[in-house]
């Protein structure tokens, strides 16, 4: 059995008394304090994550872009240096591969972060692919760090690290700035439907980062309240609601596939999914009672069976709430019923997200 | 923190005999693994359960766990406050957040069950 991969921030979560778990093959802190308290620290306060395991890839030279449009499902061409870009990468079905975040750093150099359980096979994907492109993919996942600052008073918290000027660094952005005497690449970017920062810093300086960070204040969280507070915000977990078996029509991501462009991996099928229209539609539910939905517990609707995709309890709205792929018929507003040991839970079909200071500035 | 006059299952659950009653709640390990509870279901007064019968279900966020009887009995009353305020479970799970008390089955069995010493032992591996 291979031993758990660990971050440059290892030892901090275990100074911290952290509960730890595998995830993706690597060893990271599930909570702290407890997974509500954290949770509601970033959504009234500040928080701060760990996810420096997730995968990091420098795409750079003269065809960066005509690759990147052609491996990904966005429009690349439309992306302004120091910005960011949400994108998927497709299989030739259309099925979800990966989604992933996508930064221009200058006009041939991009910095491409992918989920951490698909990153090893994303590297080899796309390496695969750019033998036909004048374009260098490496693979820089061990020499980042990641921290995750969200909340609203990440500006001040920031702010107070910094001595750059943050004022016209505005959402979505990504740019090179001073934290705690450091330099860092910093996007004002998140996965928790709050304002922050995402701290791109070389992995030998993270301890003292993390360290700088969290004397001003800030509350350590870990991946039970990331997935908690990425669940309101509704936004897709690989895995869950997206996988290779899964297209854009169906998962609702249909924004981010910019099908006026020439040619990309999966344009075709992707075409021919919205032409035949998909057979389920992934849509938010909450539950009437007292009641928690859980992945994989099936959905009782007039137009068929669904799934649920990600569920739990609500921190914030205090109640149960699931993502679910249901039959494309169901609509916002429909009654349905989630199976919960054997009995039916009566659920409202409501549209995504269910909680986000943010959402406007997703791409629909 | 484990009390001694308590008796513990593998399950986690600890009852504390009394007479001719039992008062069952769930360990500080069993809290501490489930997280910050949202939800209980208790079952109604009167209605009985065999030992090691699912009484009924703890939920948190990110788990839920069945309830399983120390001990076989009737339900006397339960611990209704956990509706409003089911953070007393993770709180106190030795006082005030108990979730049931019982009238023991009149041939009732306690012999399958630990002690504090021994639900000590089993804690201890488990971690390690």
């Amino acid at each position: 059995m291979t031993a758990l991969k660990q971050t440059p921030l290892y030892e901090q979560h275990i100074s911290l008394g952290a509960r730890m778990v595998d995830f993706a093959g690597w060893d990271m802190p599930v909570q702290y304090e407890g997974l509500i308290p954290e949770h509601n620290a970033v959504r009234n306060a500040v928080g701060m994550f760990d996810v420096s395991h997730m995968g990091e890839f420098i795409v750079e030279g003269s065809q960066a872009t005509e690759f990147l449009q052609y491996i990904l499902t966005n429009d690349a061409s439309r992306l302004k240096i120091g910005r960011s870009q949400y994108s998927l990468l497709c299989n030739e079905h259309g099925g979800i591969m990966d989604d992933c975040m996508l930064y221009r750093l200058e006009t041939s150099k991009f910095l491409l972060v992918v989920n951490a359980a698909n990153s090893d096979k994303d590297y080899v994907w796309m390496e695969t692919n750019s033998l036909q492109y004048d374009v260098r993919v490496s693979n820089q996942t061990d020499s980042y760090a990641l921290l995750a600052i969200q909340g609203p008073n990440s500006i001040s918290a920031l702010g107070n690290l910094s001595t750059d000027n943050l004022e016209h660094f505005n959402r979505t952005e990504i740019r090179t700035i001073d934290v705690s005497g450091r330099t860092c690449l910093v996007g004002r970017t998140g996965y928790t439907g709050e304002d922050g920062y995402e701290i791109f810093c070389d992995s030998d300086i993270a301890n003292e980062l993390w360290r700088s960070i969290l004397d001003q204040g800030v509350i350590p969280c870990g991946l039970g309240s990331r997935n908690t507070l990425r669940l309101e915000a509704g936004m897709a977990l690989h895995g869950h609601e997206i996988n290779d078996t899964i297209s854009p029509v169906e998962a609702g991501l249909i924004g981010v596939v910019s099908l006026s462009k020439d040619n990309f991996v999966g344009k075709q099928a992707i075409i021919k999914i919205l032409d035949t229209g998909p057979d389920k539609r992934l849509m938010g539910m909450v539950m009437k009672d007292r009641s928690v939905p859980r992945d994989g517990y099936v959905v009782s609707t007039r137009s068929g069976e669904g799934l649920v995709t990600s569920g739990t309890f609500s921190p914030t709205l205090k109640n149960g709430i699931a993502m679910a792929f249901l039959p494309s018929q169901i609509q916002i507003g429909d009654d349905v019923s989630v199976v919960i040991r054997e009995k039916h839970w009566a659920a409202e079909v409501v549209e995504l997200p269910f909680y986000s200071k943010v959402a406007k500035w997703r791409a629909k | 923190m484990l009390p001694s006059d308590l008796k513990y299952t593998r399950e986690h659950e600890w009852v504390k005999i009394d007479g001719t009653n039992g008062l069952i709640g769930i360990t500080n390990y069993a809290q501490s693994e489930l997280g910050d509870v949202v939800y209980v279901e208790l079952p109604v007064p009167d209605s009985t359960f065999a030992q090691m019968d699912v009484f009924g279900v703890v939920e948190s966020v990110k788990a839920v766990s069945d309830l399983y009887m120390p001990i076989g009995g009737q339900i006397i009353s339960r611990n209704d406050s956990l509706t409003h305020n089911p953070e007393k479970i993770n709180e106190d799970p030795y006082g005030d957040g108990w979730l049931i008390k019982i009238k023991l089955d009149d041939n009732y069995n306690a012999d399958d069950l630990l002690d504090s010493n021994e639900y000590e032992t089993l804690v201890n591996d488990l971690h390690s």
